[in-house]
């Protein structure tokens, strides 16, 4: 059955999401990636939204996340307020998962949201944190989606809105982050980890047809790929799944 | 004298009452909800110039003052409408045409700035953003923030836990508090005195409400005070704080009001592709904010068909199977 980078991404990420977390997502492919993990491996997993909105009922899929599908049939709506200090309090936030994606990545995880050359006079400018540098300062765990491109995956950010493991083992200790940083990355081509000791990134798996050399050409930065392995193909469960429940009108996957 | 008495008035009369120019002003609402978009316009039109602006993630509204060349500097978390503008167009633009001054925070802490205006504290405490650039870069330089008396000295600090490891932090970043000259807020109901129900999220809207020095109620609905009264948990910000209350239908479109109208997804896309090239963007502004005088112009212009497809279905509260893409 085909499918496409999007589709096999956002279900890379939904097997990653156990049953019972709570998922911070943004909009687009992590929202889809949430809305699968609920529908398909996890149905106890509950998707947090920065607003401030829980566990929404997503009849349709949101376009934003202060979007007015958020807050119907939610456990609780209230504000931003709330919803990143459930994430910096650990007794609540140990059990959320970030989901997002980035302009920029380093071979430590940290993300770049902000602006493509100077500070001062960006040669593009991006959004900017939003909340996350905020639950990627909290939370113990994060998915991050990347799309697979040399100008993507830098040597050095041009600007570090988004704690990973800063500049390495003991990182965010030193800087006085609470632990966590990014478990995996998901790009259009494979995945990475992080090595537990060096907290550098490491290729490890790519997608059916694509060849690990593939993926180092679209990076700056080298990575040990000496382990990979070949992902398993979305099944034809989870791709029917995805396509006719969780974005039947084809608003993220288009 | 903000007290008990009625503060209805025009739109009109409220914004020329308490914008001017080079005040310091944020607005409710979140991308693509609940910004006070009819008193955005009403400031637009106003020709205000050199507003700062301290924004967390309020898009349209503030992408539109940006454009408008409303807006002298910004303090910010994020610039974008989701589907709608990966980045606000006019907003990244002006930064990098370095038309206007620009220091980002997190979403978190903004709302925090605004909590610490509230409370009347110099600033609060979190744990974010620790080791990133949006503690070490900073926009305005210290020497611009020390000359001018309306912004703190510093974007921010950083403070060892004054508790040893008590909670097992070692560090916290301390963020200045905020209060505004005014703020606009758009409700779906208040009273007269300015008592507001909001209906769904409410963003950072009661902080920024309880930070400012004026605040300014759009409402969709003027409901009586008896009424408001019955269910008093159901009402965020008291009358206490509110200076102007002005019923405007529609007051937050072409972005959504829960339980009321969902986000215009025609005026946004139309929005977004004019505002790619200045000589477009002037004609938008031209046609939807210039040529009416006021907000129900907007509305008639639009057309009836229009709002009717954006009408909330009572259940949801928003409008179910609308064409969105």
């Amino acid at each position: 059955m085909d499918y496409t980078p999007r589709e096999m991404m956002a279900i890379m990420a939904a097997r990653e999401i156990d049953d019972g977390t709570i998922v911070f997502c943004g909009t687009g492919i992590s929202m889809l990636a949430a809305i699968a993990a609920k529908k398909i491996t996890s149905p106890n997993c509950v998707i947090f939204f920065e607003t401030g909105a829980i566990d929404s009922r997503l009849d349709e899929i949101p376009l934003v996340v202060s979007d007015p599908r958020v807050m119907y049939g939610a456990s609780s709506t209230s504000g931003m307020l709330d919803a990143f200090a459930a994430m910096q309090n650990r007794i609540i936030g140990q059990y959320v998962v970030g989901i997002l994606g980035a302009g920029q990545i380093d071979k430590f995880g940290n993300l770049n949201t902000t602006c493509i050359g100077p500070y001062e006079q960006p040669k593009i400018r991006f959004p900017g944190s939003g909340g996350g540098c905020d639950v990627t300062s909290f939370v113990p765990k994060s998915i991050i989606f990347m799309q697979q491109q040399k100008r993507k995956f830098v040597k050095k950010l041009d600007y570090v809105t988004s704690p990973g493991y800063l500049d390495g083992p003991q990182g965010r200790e030193k800087a006085g982050l609470l632990p966590g940083g990014p478990s995996v990355v998901i790009t259009n081509m494979g995945t990475f980890r992080f090595d537990e000791q060096s907290k550098e990134m490491y290729l490890q798996s790519t997608y059916p047809g694509i060849r690990p050399d593939d993926i180092l050409a679209e990076m700056e930065f080298e990575v040990d790929s000496s382990n990979v392995r070949e992902e398993i193909p979305p099944t034809m469960d989870e791709l029917q799944v995805l396509r006719e429940k969780c974005d039947p009108h084809r608003l993220i996957c288009n | 004298m903000k007290g008990n008495g009625s503060k209805v008035t025009s739109l009109k009369e409220a914004v020329r009452s308490f914008i001017f120019d080079r005040a310091h002003i944020s607005i409710g609402g979140f991308t693509v909800n609940r910004n006070p978009m009819a008193a955005v316009h009403e400031i637009i039109r106003s020709k205000v110039r050199d507003l700062h602006l301290y924004v967390h993630s309020n898009g349209q509204g503030v992408d539109e003052l940006i454009g408008a060349g409303c807006v002298k500097s910004v303090e910010i978390a994020y610039g974008a409408n989701g589907r709608f503008a990966p980045t606000c167009v006019r907003f990244r633009k002006a930064v990098e045409q370095r038309q206007i001054g620009i220091e980002d925070y997190t979403n978190y802490q903004m709302t925090l700035r605004f909590l610490a205006g509230a409370m009347g504290l110099p600033f609060l405490p979190c744990r974010s953003a620790l080791g990133t650039d949006i503690v070490e870069t900073w926009g305005f330089s210290e020497q611009s923030r020390v000359n001018d008396p309306k912004l703190p000295d510093k974007k921010l600090d950083i403070l060892d836990n004054p508790f040893g490891q008590w909670a097992d932090a070692s560090k916290v970043v301390l963020v200045p508090a905020i209060n505004p000259d005014v703020s606009f807020i758009h409700v779906q109901e208040a009273d007269s005195q300015g008592t507001c129900k909001i209906m769904g999220l409410s963003f950072a809207d009661v902080e920024q409400a309880k930070a400012s020095k004026r605040l300014v109620i759009t409402c969709e609905r003027l409901v009586d005070t008896e009424t408001m009264r019955n269910h008093p948990e159901q009402n965020q910000i008291p009358g206490i704080y509110v200076d102007a209350v002005v019923e405007v239908p529609y007051g937050a479109y072409p972005t959504a009001c829960y339980r009321c109208y969902d986000y215009d997804p025609v005026y946004l896309h139309e929005y977004y592709r004019d505002a790619q090239e200045d000589a477009k963007n002037d004609q938008n502004r031209q046609r939807y904010v210039y040529d009416v005088e006021k907000h129900q112009d907007l509305l008639d212009l639009v057309g009836p068909e229009r709002l009717e497809g954006i009408a909330a279905d009572p259940e949801t509260g928003y409008a179910v199977n609308l064409q969105r893409v």
